[in-house]
């Protein structure tokens, strides 16, 4: 049984100052061994197993020229390719995040709206119905490298008819291009538009 | 298909509790088993490096004293190193010294488990302070509040003593940590998540522009940051970034890896208390209060946002602004729901974006704070809602209340009360405060009743120990690191020692013999009066203010 007297520190010859020698010793092994030793096996580990994916999973065009990070989402201006999801910091990624806007936000609402009437403009042969809210919407990220497969097929006739490949092609190409849900059932169904817009490159420079 | 990815997430908990309190049980009870072969000399090792080859059984109240000198000396270390980290190695992008306040903020949320951040990590820290000072207070937080959730089990289910906090805090690690980090680092390296020092990158895009993307030491830093219930993210987005988190199926890894420490502890409580279905009892009530405010945010985060549903676009995804595509509304409320009810505040999506409804659902597991809760503090404090109902059945039919076969008594339910009711005072009264000055006042970015809500969700978020964030409010200034520093510390330290010192006096309590008259406290009608209690307590003081914000934005929005 334990002493239950209420002495703070220890007794049974133990004194304070080596009570509290010994805290500070434990104190450093860990910040040895959580700090430095597990990052660091982790990071040999990772670069010497799995060097692809630990450098950041970029992805090369056919030349074999880094264009890019297949997790990290682009912007697109070229009204002939297809677009990715509003970003207020531009697809810019040596930061991230975004406006967190509440849903009643004016300035959100109003950026929505916007975006819509601009969608609207860009693309006559569709109708409204038939845009998927996530292209008019901000991810969480500001780096989201998807869209929902409706949201590509949305845009087929547009790039279609800028770049002249008919439309059947493309659709094929969205359908290739398009991921399942992990496993088949976890997430969502998604198109990434980098890996989208490289395969459309590499077709038109045929 | 929404539902139905929910209901297996759930399922695979489920099935992985017993095995996982099992394990913790022979981590924490001390009896003799096959992990002690493997990890019984380093173990060894580290006691002796450190001089505590010999340890005593200690007292509640040295037990607590052991627990915060140890956290003292590391906060010391990881204030030094932040205000330093610009001369320091392991500096590829030269960031600088950080600010004193911000340092005393971020120091406090990670030892406190918090992990609120308000810094942004591209841009705020150096790799060096990324792996030495967040992952290392990471694995040390999380292991502390393991090692006094144990010590809190043994003594209110009568074990010999306390246990000894210094070797709770090395088993913790050793047995349960690091090697669990390092398994799901390699795991989550192979789903893409990178793990590099270099610096930031540099690429030229499809369309000729340039794009520099920030990488690091990531993987190894989300492990332990889920495992941990930390929830500290290495980018500013956290786990909505796509290298934090790149697909549906690291989501879940994610999800499961915070939820399942926190969920087996109830089952090693069962077995602690020699009766399995007082574990099973207690993990009926969290799971039916989660699986109801789940629903909630499922509901209405699919419902999305009357306003651009009226804007005739095809809306059947639910809301999307600040979610990501691959996660959707689903695995969205999925992973807002178990973050906040284990106390991780990871985000794999905007909690500021989110419907009225949907973020009442953040909001009450952070304040009920005992939903699976945070590494420990979780089953701490839902089993101080076990003692109050008790107490509250004892009183109504006029017998002494027991738990587990032990009175309680005057001293207990003081000390349950100061930590029922320090929640909601530090919650609260600052957020009363912050409204009376133009210093709380002038960070809210959105407008009507949502900036209620965003200064409300920080210091219930800092109480709670959680550290997600309406991130929205611009919370980086001497005001608010400051206050939020203060009510993470008293969220932390005050309930635990409150807690601590009930253990300490139940456990020297004679344990009376059960009778036919005794209430017992292992079958449903004790969890459903477990539920009341914890709803009643929870509403009542709540309700005023989910009432002010959310509910009243929701009002104006419909």
């Amino acid at each position: 049984m334990a002493n239950l007297n209420t002495q703070p520190v220890p007794r049974s010859g133990i004194s304070t100052a080596s009570y509290l020698l010994s805290i500070v010793r434990l104190a450093l092994i860990f910040i040895v061994l959580c700090g430095l030793v597990y990052p660091l096996v982790s990071t040999g580990l990772a670069q010497v197993l799995m060097p692809s994916q630990a450098g950041g999973s970029l992805l090369k065009d056919s030349g074999g020229k880094v264009i890019g990070s297949e997790l990290i989402g682009q912007q697109f201006t070229d009204a002939a390719l297809f677009q990715s999801r509003i970003s207020s910091i531009g697809y810019k990624a040596e930061a991230s995040g975004s406006n967190n806007y509440g849903p009643g936000n004016p300035d959100m609402l109003q950026r929505t709206a916007d975006a819509v009437k601009e969608w609207q403009a860009a693309n006559p042969q569709v109708p409204l119905s038939g845009l998927p809210v996530d292209l008019v919407t901000n991810s969480g990220s500001g780096l989201d490298p998807h869209i929902s497969p409706e949201g590509a097929m949305v845009q087929v006739p547009r790039v279609s008819s800028l770049t002249g490949i008919p439309a059947a092609e493309l659709e094929a190409l969205v359908n290739e291009y398009t991921e399942g849900r992990d496993l088949g059932i976890f997430g969502e169904k998604r198109v990434n538009v980098l890996k989208l817009n490289l395969a459309l490159m590499e077709r038109k420079g045929l | 298909m929404g539902i139905v990815q929910i209901i297996v997430v759930i399922a695979i908990l489920v099935l992985l509790v017993k095995p996982v309190g099992t394990y913790l049980y022979y981590v924490f009870s001390g009896e003799t088993n096959r992990s002690d072969r493997v990890f019984g000399g380093i173990e060894r090792g580290i006691y002796k490096l450190s001089g505590l080859s010999r340890r005593e059984e200690m007292s509640w109240k040295k037990y607590a004293l052991s627990f915060l000198f140890t956290n003292i000396t590391l906060v010391a270390f990881g204030y030094m190193v932040l205000r330093l980290q610009g001369s320091l190695p392991l500096n590829p992008n030269g960031t600088g010294a950080m600010e004193q306040s911000l340092t005393f903020n971020t120091v406090i949320s990670f030892i406190t488990n918090t992990n609120l951040q308000h810094y942004s990590g591209e841009t705020g820290l150096s790799y060096l302070s990324q792996i030495v000072v967040i992952t290392m207070l990471m694995f040390t937080s999380a292991a502390s509040g393991f090692a006094v959730a144990a010590a809190f089990v043994r003594g209110i289910t009568g074990r010999q003593s306390l246990g000894n906090f210094f070797e709770d805090f090395v088993k913790a690690h050793t047995r349960v940590f690091l090697p669990a980090a390092l398994l799901m680092t390699l795991v989550l390296v192979a789903l893409q998540v990178p793990q590099t020092l270099k610096p930031t990158l540099e690429v030229a895009t499809l369309e000729g522009g340039t794009q520099q993307i920030a990488v690091g030491p990531v993987a190894s830093l989300e492990s332990i940051k889920h495992l941990g219930t930390n929830g500290g993210g290495f980018f500013g987005a956290n786990s909505a970034h796509p290298f934090e988190n790149p697909s549906p199926l690291t989501n879940v890894i994610e999800i499961l890896a915070m939820w399942t420490l926190p969920a087996s502890l109830p089952y090693m409580y069962g077995l602690f208390a020699r009766n399995k279905r007082q574990g099973w009892g207690i993990f009926a009530a969290m799971m039916t209060l989660f699986v109801l405010l789940l629903s909630l945010n499922y509901y209405a985060e699919m419902k999305g946002n009357p306003q651009i549903n009226a804007m005739g676009i095809d809306v059947s995804q639910g809301s999307m602004e600040g979610k990501e595509v691959r996660f959707g509304a689903p695995q969205s409320a999925l992973f807002t729901a178990v973050t906040t009810a284990a106390t991780t505040g990871s985000v794999n999506n905007m909690h500021d974006t989110q419907t009225p409804l949907g973020s009442i659902t953040p909001l009450a597991l952070m304040m009920l704070n005992n939903v699976f809760g945070g590494k420990g503090v979780g089953l701490m404090n839902m089993l101080m809602y076990a003692l109050l109902a008790v107490f509250l059945c004892g009183l109504m039919v006029g017998r002494t209340p027991e738990f587990l076969g032990r009175k309680i008594e005057a001293r207990e339910m003081k000390l349950v009360a100061v930590a029922i009711l320090i929640h909601p005072l530090i919650i609260l009264a600052p957020t009363a405060a912050a409204f009376l000055t133009d210093l709380g006042q002038g960070s809210i970015t959105n407008p009507g009743y949502h900036g209620l809500t965003q200064v409300l969700y920080e210091y219930v978020s800092s109480a709670a120990n959680n550290g997600s964030g309406f991130e929205g409010l611009a919370d980086n200034t001497v005001f608010w690191n400051v206050t939020t520093g203060v009510v993470m510390l008293l969220g932390r330290y005050v309930s635990i020692i409150a807690l601590l010192a009930v253990a300490g006096s139940l456990r020297k309590k004679q344990p009376v013999p059960e009778t036919i008259g005794t209430f017992r406290t292992d079958n449903g009608l004790f969890t459903g009066i477990l539920i009341g209690t914890v709803l009643i307590i929870g509403a009542l003081t709540f309700l005023p203010v989910i009432v002010l914000g959310p509910i009243a934005e929701h009002l104006t929005l419909w």
